[in-house]
C-alpha cells in the first residue's frame, strides 16, 4: 500500500524507461569522471610540459574550484531563491582557516615575521606527516583542514544567518554583502595579527603541488586529482541534497514563499539549512582556492569576487548544477587562457593597437551583459545536462534532418 | 567634550565634507529604489566614471568647458544604462534586474581598467575649490567648507522640485504605486529617465567634490563610496531624500572620527555594522514607510 503511494508520488518510479535512463546517465557520468581522473593524473605526471599542458593544469584546477564555488552559490541563489552576496567573505574565512592550520612550524617565523611567529605553533599536515609520512600526511591533513575550514564557515554562516535570513530579497543581498566586507576588515586587522598575519599575506602552507607521492625514484603529483576529487565529492553531495525532500522544500520556497509556508514548510529552518550548507561548501572552495594560489591575502576577497561568481552562475543558468560547472570551466579557460591574446597587443603576429591590458575583461563584461539581457536562461536554463538527454537531442536533430530531406525530395 | 572636538576637528570637518559627498550619491540610490525597487549597483561606478571623464576632459580642454561636459556625459551615461540594461527587464523578476545592475557595474569597472591601464590617475586641481583655507585653526581645502553648503542647497532645490512641479508629482505617484500611476496616464519611461538624470547629475557634482578631496581615481574608486551611500539611503529609509542626506552625513562623520581614533581598518566596517543594525531594528529606516506584503 505505502509502496503504491510512494510510486504515485515519485515520478521517477512511474516510468520504467526513466529509471533506465537514470541508470544509463549514472554509468555515463562515472565513465566520464574516470576519464577525467586518468587524464588529470597523466597531465600532472606523464604528459610533456609544453605550452598547452602548462596552461591546462591551472585552468583545470581553478575551473574545478570555481565550479564548486558556483554550485554552492547556485544552491542558495538558484535553488532556494535567497539572493546572497556573501560568498567572498565565506571563501575568505575558509581559505584563512585552512592556511593557518597547515603552515609548517619551521615557517612560522618567516610567515608571521611582524607578529613574533604567530600564536598557533603547529601544523595539522605536519602532525599527520610525522606519523604517516609526508605524502599521506599532506593528503589526510589537507582533507581534515578543508573539512575544518568548511565547518568553521558553516558556524559563522549560522550566526550571521540568524539576523540576516529574516530579511527580504535585496535587503538580504546588501546585508550579506555588508557582512562579507566586515569579515574582510576584521581579517586585515593587526589586533589579531598573531592568527591572521594582519594585512600581510599567508604563504608556505600545504598547497596542491605539495601532494606528491614519492615511490622509489618515482614522484607522482596528485595536485589536479586532489582538487577534482574534493570538488566531485562536494558537488555530488549538493546534488543529493537538491534531489532530497529538503531540496524540494528549497525549490518550493524559491517559487513562492507564502505557499511554501502554507504547505507546512518551516521557512526559517530551511533557509538556514540552505545558507549553512552553501556556506560550508563556499568555505571548502575557499580552502581549495588557497591551496591553488599558494598564497592568500584578505584584501583580494572583495565584493567583485562575489560578483564574478554570481555572473558565472548566471552564464551557466540559475538553477542548474551542470550549467554552473560548464560555465565555470568555460569562464576560467577563457579568462586565463583562450582570451589572453586580447591583452597581448597582437592578433596572431599582427599588432592591434586596442588589444592591450584589460581588453579581455571588457569583452567579457560585454558578453555577460548580452547573456543577462538577451539569454537570461544562460547555457542550461534550469535543466541538467545528461547523457540520454544529449542522445535524444542528437536523435531529434537527425530525425529533423531526415524529415527535411524527405520533404525536399517530395518537393522535387 | 570641547577638547575632543578640538583634537578631532580636522576629522570632523573631513567627515562633514565626505558626508555631503555621500549624500549626493545616496540621493541617486534612494530615488531609483523608490521608483524601480532596484538597488542600482552601477551608481557608484557611474560616480567613478564621472571622475575619469573629468581627468580625460581636462587633459585637452579648459576647466570651464570640462566641468559642464563631465556633468552632461555622466547624465547621458546614466540614461543610456537605464535604457539598455534596465528597461528591457522591467517585467522580469527583481533578481534579474539586480544581476543586470551588477553586470553593468562589472562592465564599467572593466572599461575603466582598460582606459586607465589599471594605474591610479591623478584628479586635476579645480582652481578655486582646491585652495587651502583655515577653519577654526584647522587647515583644509576650500571644498571641505563648500560641500555641505552646496549639498544642502541642492537637496532643498530637489525637494522643492519634487514637491512643486508636475514631474515631481509624477515621481511621487510612481514611487507610491507603479501600476496605478501608469493607468492614470503618467509616462513611466519619462519619469524613470528623469530619476536617472537627477541621480547622475548629483553623482557628477558629488564626484567633482569628492575627487578634489581625494585626488586619485582607480577603477574601483566608486565601489566603496557607492556602497556607503547605499547604506545611507537604507538608514534614512529608502525612498526618502532627507533620510538619505542625514544618513550620509552620519556615516561620513562617524567614519572619519573612527579614522581619527586610529581604527582605520574598521572605518569601512562601521558602515556595514550600521546597515545590519538598522536592518535588524528598523528595516524601513528612520523615515521609511512600512510596506506590507500582499498575497
Amino acid at each position: 500500500m505505502f509502496k503504491k503511494i510512494n510510486n504515485a508520488l515519485n515520478p521517477s518510479l512511474r516510468h520504467p524507461l526513466d529509471e533506465q535512463n537514470k541508470r544509463t546517465n549514472k554509468v555515463a557520468l562515472m565513465i566520464f569522471l574516470a576519464i577525467v581522473y586518468v587524464f588529470a593524473i597523466l597531465l600532472d605526471n606523464v604528459l610533456p610540459a609544453n605550452g598547452i599542458t602548462l596552461m591546462l593544469i591551472p585552468v583545470l584546477r581553478k575551473g574545478a574550484i570555481y565550479a564548486l564555488l558556483c554550485v554552492s552559490m547556485n544552491l542558495l541563489n538558484g535553488f532556494t531563491g535567497l539572493f546572497s552576496l556573501g560568498q567572498a567573505g565565506f571563501m575568505l574565512i575558509g581559505g584563512y582557516v585552512y592556511a593557518i592550520l597547515t603552515i609548517p612550524q619551521a615557517s612560522h617565523a618567516a610567515v608571521y615575521q611582524y607578529f613574533d611567529g604567530g600564536i598557533f605553533q603547529f601544523s595539522v599536515t605536519e602532525v599527520f606527516g610525522n606519523v604517516l609520512g609526508p605524502f599521506l600526511g599532506n593528503v589526510i591533513g589537507a582533507i581534515i583542514c578543508i573539512i575544518i575550514a568548511g565547518l568553521v564557515v558553516a558556524v559563522f554562516a549560522a550566526l550571521i544567518g540568524i539576523p540576516v535570513l529574516r530579511l527580504k530579497s535585496d535587503y538580504l543581498a546588501i546585508a550579506t554583502l555588508g557582512f562579507a566586507e566586515i569579515i574582510r576588515a576584521i581579517f586585515q586587522w593587526n589586533g589579531i595579527g598573531g592568527i591572521t598575519n594582519g594585512s600581510n599575506l599567508l604563504r608556505k602552507y600545504t598547497n596542491l603541488d605539495n601532494l606528491v607521492w614519492n615511490v622509489g625514484s618515482l614522484n607522482i603529483n596528485f595536485g589536479t586529482t586532489f582538487a577534482f576529487l574534493i570538488v566531485t565529492l562536494c558537488i555530488v553531495a549538493i546534488i543529493l541534497m537538491i534531489n532530497s525532500s529538503y531540496g524540494r522544500a528549497f525549490k518550493a520556497i524559491r517559487d513562492d514563499e507564502i505557499s511554501a509556508e502554507a504547505m507546512g514548510i518551516n521557512l526559517f529552518k530551511h533557509k538556514m539549512l540552505s545558507f549553512v550548507i552553501s556556506s560550508f561548501f563556499a568555505g571548502v572552495g575557499g580552502a581549495l582556492l588557497a591551496m591553488f594560489q599558494t598564497t592568500i591575502q584578505a584584501a583580494a576577497f572583495t565584493s567583485a569576487m562575489t560578483y564574478e561568481i554570481l555572473l558565472i552562475v548566471v552564464i551557466g543558468g540559475i538553477g542548474s548544477v551542470s550549467g554552473s560547472c560548464i560555465a565555470a570551466f568555460l569562464y576560467i579557460a577563457c579568462n586565463e587562457w583562450w582570451l589572453r591574446f586580447l591583452d597581448s597587443g597582437y592578433l596572431g603576429s599582427i599588432p592591434v593597437g586596442f588589444f592591450r591590458g584589460g581588453f579581455r575583461k571588457v569583452i567579457f563584461s560585454i558578453i555577460i551583459m548580452v547573456i543577462v539581457l538577451f539569454f537570461s536562461r544562460g547555457i542550461m536554463g534550469d535543466k541538467e545536462l545528461s547523457f540520454t538527454g544529449l542522445l535524444n537531442k542528437i536523435k531529434q536533430f537527425k530525425n529533423r534532418k531526415a524529415l527535411k530531406q524527405a520533404a525536399e525530395k517530395e518537393g522535387e | 567634550m570641547s577638547d575632543f572636538i578640538q583634537a578631532n576637528l580636522p576629522y570632523i570637518l573631513a567627515g562633514i565634507s565626505v558626508g555631503g559627498q555621500y549624500a549626493l550619491i545616496a540621493i541617486g540610490y534612494t530615488m531609483v529604489y523608490g521608483i524601480l525597487r532596484l538597488i542600482n549597483f552601477a551608481h557608484g561606478d557611474v560616480f567613478m566614471a564621472a571622475g575619469l571623464i573629468m581627468i580625460f576632459a581636462t587633459a585637452s580642454l579648459p576647466m570651464y568647458i570640462s566641468i559642464p561636459l563631465v556633468i552632461i556625459a555622466t547624465v547621458l551615461l546614466g540614461v543610456v544604462i537605464e535604457r539598455v540594461a534596465y528597461k528591457p527587464l522591467r517585467s522580469a523578476p527583481r533578481m534579474s534586474v539586480m544581476i543586470s545592475a551588477i553586470g553593468v557595474s562589472y562592465l564599467i569597472q572593466n572599461c575603466a581598467l582598460y582606459f586607465t591601464g589599471g594605474l591610479p590617475r591623478t584628479y586635476p586641481a579645480i582652481p578655486w575649490l582646491s585652495d587651502s583655507i583655515t577653519i577654526l585653526g584647522a587647515t583644509t581645502k576650500r571644498v571641505t567648507a563648500i560641500t555641505p553648503i552646496l549639498t544642502i542647497i541642492l537637496v532643498l532645490a530637489l525637494v522643492l522640485f519634487i514637491k512643486k512641479t508636475k514631474v515631481g508629482l509624477a515621481m511621487r505617484a510612481v514611487s507610491r504605486d507603479f501600476q496605478t500611476s501608469r493607468l492614470m496616464g503618467v509616462k513611466i519611461d519619462t519619469v524613470i529617465s528623469m530619476t536617472f538624470i537627477i541621480g547622475c547629475l548629483l553623482a557628477a557634482i558629488g564626484s567633482l567634490l569628492y575627487f578634489t578631496n581625494y585626488q586619485s581615481v582607480t577603477p574601483t574608486a566608486g565601489a566603496m563610496p557607492g556602497l556607503k551611500a547605499f547604506v545611507a539611503a537604507v538608514f534614512g529609509g529608502i525612498g526618502s531624500i532627507p533620510g538619505a542626506v542625514i544618513g550620509a552625513f552620519l556615516i561620513g562623520i562617524v567614519e572619519n572620527i573612527i579614522k581619527g581614533i586610529g581604527w582605520t581598518t574598521f572605518s569601512d566596517a562601521f558602515t556595514f555594522v550600521l546597515l545590519i543594525v538598522i536592518l535588524m531594528v528598523k528595516p524601513t529606516g528612520i523615515f521609511g514607510e512600512k510596506n506590507t506584503d500582499k498575497v
